[in-house]
């Protein structure tokens, strides 16, 4: 991965230096509320319900074991011993003390890491594919080009004050696994007829408010000049994206309301003027990046571990967690392995300080020193050999990380919903608990197989749920919290936005509501058809059919 | 008189903004509205001097071809958290190649300076009383928050790694 050089050094210690210098001037009154507001929030400080929630920066999702310490002793130190991996790859403490920030800020850039641009309006934190480098259909590494884009995008003067946050997302695979279609800008990794590199630009997708697909504005853009003409893209959106209205201000709204053909006019106008410019990049600084990239040393395997492969056949227990949670590897005999942070009865994404230590320790013994976190909400040792998956397994199961749910029903992406956030309109931690309590039955889930169930506490949607196969969202009625369900939502290839079933439940229907969806599927399903694809054939009406109709005849014999 | 930061010292200023719904125009140096100067305001005949600001709206394309004859352009920023100056400023700075005063007006306070700054900014005008003199020479330090800034903008306009050899990671 990525280690800093004297000038990334710099860069963050001077960041501490400032905030620091920031929060004390809040303190003593001299900076107002107003004004101290972009300023903590682009330092990843929200004030929240309970106290101030710090998300941290994991650029790209990669995390080394000294930073996995850190993250420990931090939850430890300032914390209540836990943190929580959030849908943006992040990690968000929910109880540090504002006076403690810039502390935390400081032991965070002894480990090369930062808090900056994790919220505010502004270029955030880049996403990327958790298994990028490891995965057999990747076309380009992904992760050196996110890096050029983070440095660049590092305090950019000119887009710190956008009309909204602006988030990027960058894939190089065949199978996109960032959700790029979602993004401000989706960056698609690709070769020319010649093979050269360069980016299909997606521009204006987004979730939120006013859920759409991003379209494409360039079907090849060379990767010299990446940097500007997202330049482009950006000044264009700064300019004329509206601030007038936050509902209104996102990128996609500016998309939508010129046309994709007008807006890609602006934008090659004004790319027309920057292109070739001082940000156009050189064969030696993307070398440069890219050396922090290569493959470790991998020993040479010949193909799938014997051992491993009769252990599958005696132990129903670990096929039952490497079916789930261990995929293929780019490397004959190695593996990736995804630690579940879906327990039961445990939030989505949390993750405890003696679980970051332990994560870092495997980490080295297992997969060179590095871990990655995911947007669905998981950890992932992505090098690990195939003779050693049975070693790794025990000691994440004792650790309660080795839920063999990955992809399943009860993986949920899950917000933090009322619980802490200030936005939501509703609870979605007791939401997933309630429907992983229902689904306990581990066969069952295994039947019915990959599905995602993506709960969002408010319309804001960082729990993603408009992608969801069954999307689930916080709504307030006069005060109470209910709950809307779409079904039909995807991420990917094929990344589609679900549909409203109806008039929204009490959280109490939830669970049950979940059941009459699946029953639905399985009703429906042709073999080993996954339920979104029955969805997609039979459309919503069956599903919606089966639970307002249970829903009335429930109701009957309650009032009858 | 009203303080402001010039390249990067504290002066005295010796111009005066005049707000868009002036009726009276006072003596002296005047920066006034792109709409009072655009529609060639009579009263504005015969001073020597005369600067222009711009509202966060305005295009600067349209006294592009009066740049090298205006002394000061301003650009206002309505509220700090208004972020249209910065490309309004590397456009005039950058494709319009303005050389004089440009000027930031308005909510324009130390935490953004930095920034300002490095978008083409040489005069940073914080609105009146905001800040004692105290608190604005402690606000000099904010242009100095990041020594070495990864990307390229109006100043320093080379990326750093334009500006500087950097190694990449030895095997």
């Amino acid at each position: 991965m990525y280690r800093y050089d004297a000038f990334d050094q710099r860069i963050v210690d001077e960041r501490v230096a400032q905030f620091r210098d920031q929060t004390s001037r809040y303190l003593a009154g001299e900076l107002s509320e107003d004004e101290f507001r972009p300023l903590r929030l682009q330092n990843g400080l929200y004030i929240q319900k309970q106290a101030p929630m710090l998300r941290i920066a994991v650029p790209y999702g990669l995390l080394s074991a000294r930073q996995l310490r850190r993250l420990a002793h931090i939850a430890r130190t300032y914390d209540k011993g836990y943190g929580h991996f959030s849908t943006r790859q992040n990690i968000q403490f929910n109880w540090p003390a504002l006076e403690d920030v810039p502390q935390i800020l400081e032991e965070l850039a002894e480990v090369e890491m930062h808090a900056i641009q994790t919220s505010g309006n502004c270029i955030r934190n880049f996403t990327s594919d958790p298994f990028a480098g490891v995965a057999g259909d990747e076309r380009i590494d992904p992760r050196p080009w996110a890096e050029i884009l983070r440095q660049w995008a590092t305090f950019h003067p000119e887009f710190a004050y956008l009309p909204r946050k602006f988030k990027i997302a960058v894939n190089g695979a065949e199978q996109d696994r960032a959700v790029i279609q979602c993004h401000d800008i989706g960056l698609d990794l690709v070769r020319d007829d010649a093979g050269a590199t360069g980016f299909r630009v997606l521009v204006g997708g987004g979730l939120g408010r006013t859920p759409m697909i991003g379209k494409e504005i360039a079907a090849f853009v060379p990767w010299r000049d990446i940097l500007t003409y997202c330049e482009a893209i950006l000044r264009v959106y700064n300019r004329f994206g509206r601030r007038d209205n936050m509902y209104k201000a996102r990128i996609k709204i500016l998309v939508n309301s010129l046309g994709i053909d007008a807006f890609r006019a602006r934008v090659e106008e004004e790319w027309g003027h920057g292109r070739g410019g001082p940000a156009t990049l050189t064969e030696e600084e993307v070398a440069r990046v890219t050396s922090h990239f290569v493959d470790p040393d991998y020993r040479p395997l010949a193909g799938d571990d014997a051992g491993y492969l009769s252990e599958l056949g005696r132990d129903k227990a670990f096929a039952a967690w490497a079916k789930r949670n261990v995929r293929a590897h780019k490397r004959p005999g190695y593996a990736s392995v995804v630690l579940s942070l879906k327990k039961t009865g445990i939030a989505p994404g949390d993750i405890t300080d003696g679980q970051l230590d332990l994560v870092a320790d495997l980490a080295e013994r297992f997969s060179f020193g590095e871990a990655r976190a995911t947007h669905e909400q998981n950890l992932v040792l992505a090098d690990v050999e195939q003779s050693r998956l049975g070693e790794l397994w025990q000691l994440l199961r004792a650790a309660g990380l080795a839920t063999p749910n990955i992809g399943l029903l009860t993986d949920i992406i899950c917000c933090p919903g009322g619980d802490f956030c200030n936005l939501a309109n509703a609870k979605s931690i007791p939401v997933a608990d309630a429907i992983q309590q229902r689904f306990d039955d581990l066969d069952y889930l295994h039947d019915i197989g990959d599905i995602e169930i993506n709960i969002s506490g408010c319309m804001n949607a960082c729990g993603h749920h408009h992608v969801g196969h069954i999307g689930i969202l916080g709504v307030d009625k006069k005060g109470e919290e209910w709950y809307q369900i779409t079904v039909g939502g995807a991420q990917g290839n094929d990344a589609s936005l679900g549909k409203v079933i109806g008039p929204s439940f009490a959280r109490a229907e939830v669970p049950d509501v979940i059941e009459r969806l699946i029953e639905t599927y399985v009703d429906n399903r042709y073999a080993d058809e996954r339920f979104i694809d029955t969805a997609r054939r039979i459309g919503i009406e069956p599903f919606k059919a089966r639970v307002y109709t249970k829903r009335e005849a429930d109701r009957k014999v309650a009032n009858g | 008189m009203a303080k402001l930061i010039v390249d990067g010292k504290i002066c005295n200023d010796d111009w005066q903004v005049v707000p868009a719904d002036a009726t009276e125009l006072p003596d002296g140096r005047l920066i006034v509205s792109l709409a009072m100067w655009r529609d060639g305001d009579e009263r504005l005949a015969g001073r020597d001097q005369v600067g222009v600001w711009l509202e966060a709206d305005d295009d600067p394309a349209e006294i592009a071809l009066a740049l090298p004859s205006l002394p000061v352009v301003a650009v206002n920023f309505p509220k700090f958290a208004d972020g249209r100056g910065y490309s309004t400023a590397a456009l005039l700075r950058t494709r319009y190649g303005y050389r004089g005063q440009l000027r930031a007006i308005g909510e324009v306070l130390r935490d953004q300076f930095f920034y300002l700054e490095r978008c083409g900014f040489d005069a940073l005008q914080p609105p009146e009383g905001r800040y004692s003199d105290t608190q604005l020479e402690a606000a000099l330090a904010s242009l100095a928050d990041f020594s070495e800034p990864y990307q390229a903008a109006v100043t320093p306009p080379q990326p750093v790694w334009r500006r500087h050899v950097r190694e990449g990671l030895a095997r």
